[in-house]
């Protein structure tokens, strides 16, 4: 900016600029190469730890140490993939987080409607409520929902474990889905009240066509969310054939401690992946801090 | 399936909802709100009553036939309790370790600096923080756990620059848990940074590098301030997040050694079901609980609501 401030300026002063130990131009080719080492070095220690995981799980040396392995092999994978370290878990998660994020969507959707929509002397009270639940810590409801489970029976229940989830996601879950409602110009519906259409047959028909987009990242950030909750199922499920994928990444590490790191890190990276890709599909799609900004800005 | 059962009136609503009373038309129109109420009421408003009743009785797993009401006991107790305070202290330095300095300050410098940083930088470092952020939380656990273990690779790194070594999950757990949970959830932050930086208006940061401020003196003086409701928005959710930590403390180090690294959801968790006090554990829940509402309520106050 200061260069160009300065061309048409007279030669006097450029001889001036000239005369400067370190011209604006270079001085900042110097900071941006600073800020690339700086920003390199972070990433390197944020990628060491997901790079000993990558090798550990093809590698034959079993260690904690970050090391290249001497022969890469797929033993680990092998032995994990088998009904009961693996397929299982990875069913039980994906029936959990699938139908909770299925009621989550549904239910935030329905919720949306009438909150973007109408004027109520109760919309302000109900709005708020909602985002004053977004922030409370799920963690410290567990005890309660726990004891509350053991009197009705519903401990160690799939169906009652994936409706607590889909609840737990629901503040969340009703306000982006507001949100991005409320982008939907209102004057479309209008056209389709006009020819007789009601209430739900306006949500199903036209707004929500209209709003893919937010659909797609509110499930997208719900499944995530679910995929890797560790401690509701921790807390509501106890048979282990019931166990999803977070809960035996953990008894996992504590039951054959010290040895299968191999074994472990292979299991970590298959149960990763699903959310990995997720992300990458959410990015791609919308841009990166879109779907954040919209939570964010109210 | 409440909204299902209104669209057979709906097929006619348009013209009936003239002859229809204000107060039913209003109840119909919030009809679909009924599954979201009944969940969240069952759900959530639910287990927070039952959390603030059984936060004082003696409920104990074993049996609920010996559960009595014993008023304020169970919050003595906790004050009394060194154990109980231990981990008070251990939530505070954790939630403002990592969270408030931690995640905080670095994903701040990490959003700036990406601003200046050359394209393929800038891919790569957002690429590995949201990576780390995306993985689910036990497992970020089980990496942090290799990472800091005896022989993991930080102490290898540490020999290749002929640094001191720790055995950091028995020496400095907290501090272990601390960056673990820098590491994992930085770029929440620096998601929420970039965001604001884009929306700070190009001329005023032009405008004060014409009257020749520095890059310190921009960054302090005219972004800082532009961007300050981002930051507090930002320092209230990132707190809400980390006071409700578990599965990260719990992979890597189970609160141990001893309770060196038990922060309040750990010691909770502990006291419920490891000894049996499901109402000592309910009344540190409700203390976790009115907490994480004093914050929650603070951060609707800065987001405000649109007016109408």
């Amino acid at each position: 900016m200061a260069v160009a401030v300065e061309t048409p300026t007279g030669s006097a002063r450029r001889d001036r600029s000239a005369t400067r130990p370190a011209s604006p131009r270079r001085r900042s080719r110097l900071g941006r190469l600073g800020v690339n080492l700086v920003l390199l070095a972070v990433s390197v220690t944020y990628v060491l730890p997901l790079l000993w995981m990558a090798l550990a799980s093809v590698s034959n040396l079993n260690t904690f140490r970050l090391k290249w392995p001497d022969t890469f092999t797929l033993d680990n994978f092998d032995a994990i993939l088998n009904v009961d370290t693996t397929y299982r878990p990875m069913l039980n998660s994906l029936l959990l987080c699938g139908f909770g994020t299925l009621i989550t969507v549904v239910v935030s959707i329905l919720a949306a409607y009438p909150l973007s929509r109408y004027r109520s002397r109760l919309r302000r009270p109900f709005l708020y409520t909602i985002l004053f639940s977004t922030g409370l810590p799920i963690t410290a409801v567990m005890i309660p929902v726990y004891s509350m489970f053991v009197q009705v029976n519903l401990i160690d229940s799939m169906p009652g474990t994936t409706l607590f989830l889909a609840a737990s996601a629901l503040p969340f879950g009703i306000w982006l889905m507001k949100n991005f409602m409320d982008g939907v110009p209102i004057v479309l519906e209008e056209a389709a009240r006009i020819d007789g259409a009601n209430a739900m047959q306006v949500l199903w028909r036209v707004v929500l066509p209209l709003m893919r987009p937010g659909v797609t990242v509110v499930t997208i950030f719900t499944f995530i969310g679910m995929w890797g909750n560790f401690f509701v199922p921790f807390i509501l499920l106890l048979s282990p054939e019931k166990l999803p994928a977070s809960v035996s990444v953990f008894t996992f590490l504590s039951a054959h401690d010290q040895t299968q790191y191999g074994q472990l890190s292979a299991f970590s990276l298959l149960y990763s992946l699903p959310v990995v890709m997720l992300y990458l599909l959410l990015s791609r799609k919308l841009g990166g801090g879109f779907a954040l900004g919209g939570a964010l800005k109210g | 399936m409440t909204a299902l059962a209104q669209a057979p009136r709906g097929t006619d609503g348009h013209r009936r909802s003239r002859g229809v009373p204000v107060p039913v038309r209003g109840l119909l129109r919030g009809l679909p709100l009924l599954p979201a109420v009944v969940l969240l009421v069952v759900f959530l408003a639910g287990p927070i009553a039952y959390c603030v009743y059984y936060a004082f009785t003696d409920m104990q797993l074993t049996g609920a036939s010996g559960t009595h009401f014993t008023g304020l006991d169970n919050f003595t107790r906790a004050f009394g309790d060194s154990d109980f305070l231990n981990s008070v202290r251990l939530t505070l330095v954790f939630v403002i370790g990592s969270a408030v300095v931690g995640q905080n300050t670095l994903g701040l410098a990490l959003a700036v600096l990406m601003e200046k940083a050359s394209k393929p930088v800038r891919s790569l470092t957002n690429g590995v923080v949201i990576a780390a952020w995306v993985l689910p939380e036990v497992v970020a656990g089980y990496l942090m756990y290799a990472f800091f273990y005896d022989q993991g690779s930080l102490n290898s790194l540490l020999a290749a620059l002929h640094l001191p070594r720790q055995n950091w999950l028995y020496t400095l757990p907290i501090l272990a848990v601390c960056l673990a949970n820098v590491w994992r959830g930085t770029a929440f932050s620096m998601m929420v940074f970039s965001a604001a930086l884009n929306d700070v208006p190009r001329e005023l940061v032009e405008a004060a590098e014409m009257d020749g401020a520095g890059p310190w003196q921009r960054l302090w003086r005219v972004t800082l301030p532009v961007i300050r409701r981002s930051i507090l928005t930002n320092l209230m959710l990132i707190t809400l997040q980390t006071l409700s930590v578990f599965g990260l403390i719990y992979t890597m180090t189970r609160g141990g050694p001893g309770n060196k690294s038990e922060t309040l959801p750990v010691f909770m968790y502990q006291q419920a079901f490891q000894n049996s006090l499901i109402g000592y554990g309910t009344a540190i829940a409700l203390v976790l609980l009115v907490v994480g509402a004093l914050f929650s309520a603070v951060y609707i106050r800065l987001l405000r609501l649109e007016d109408e």
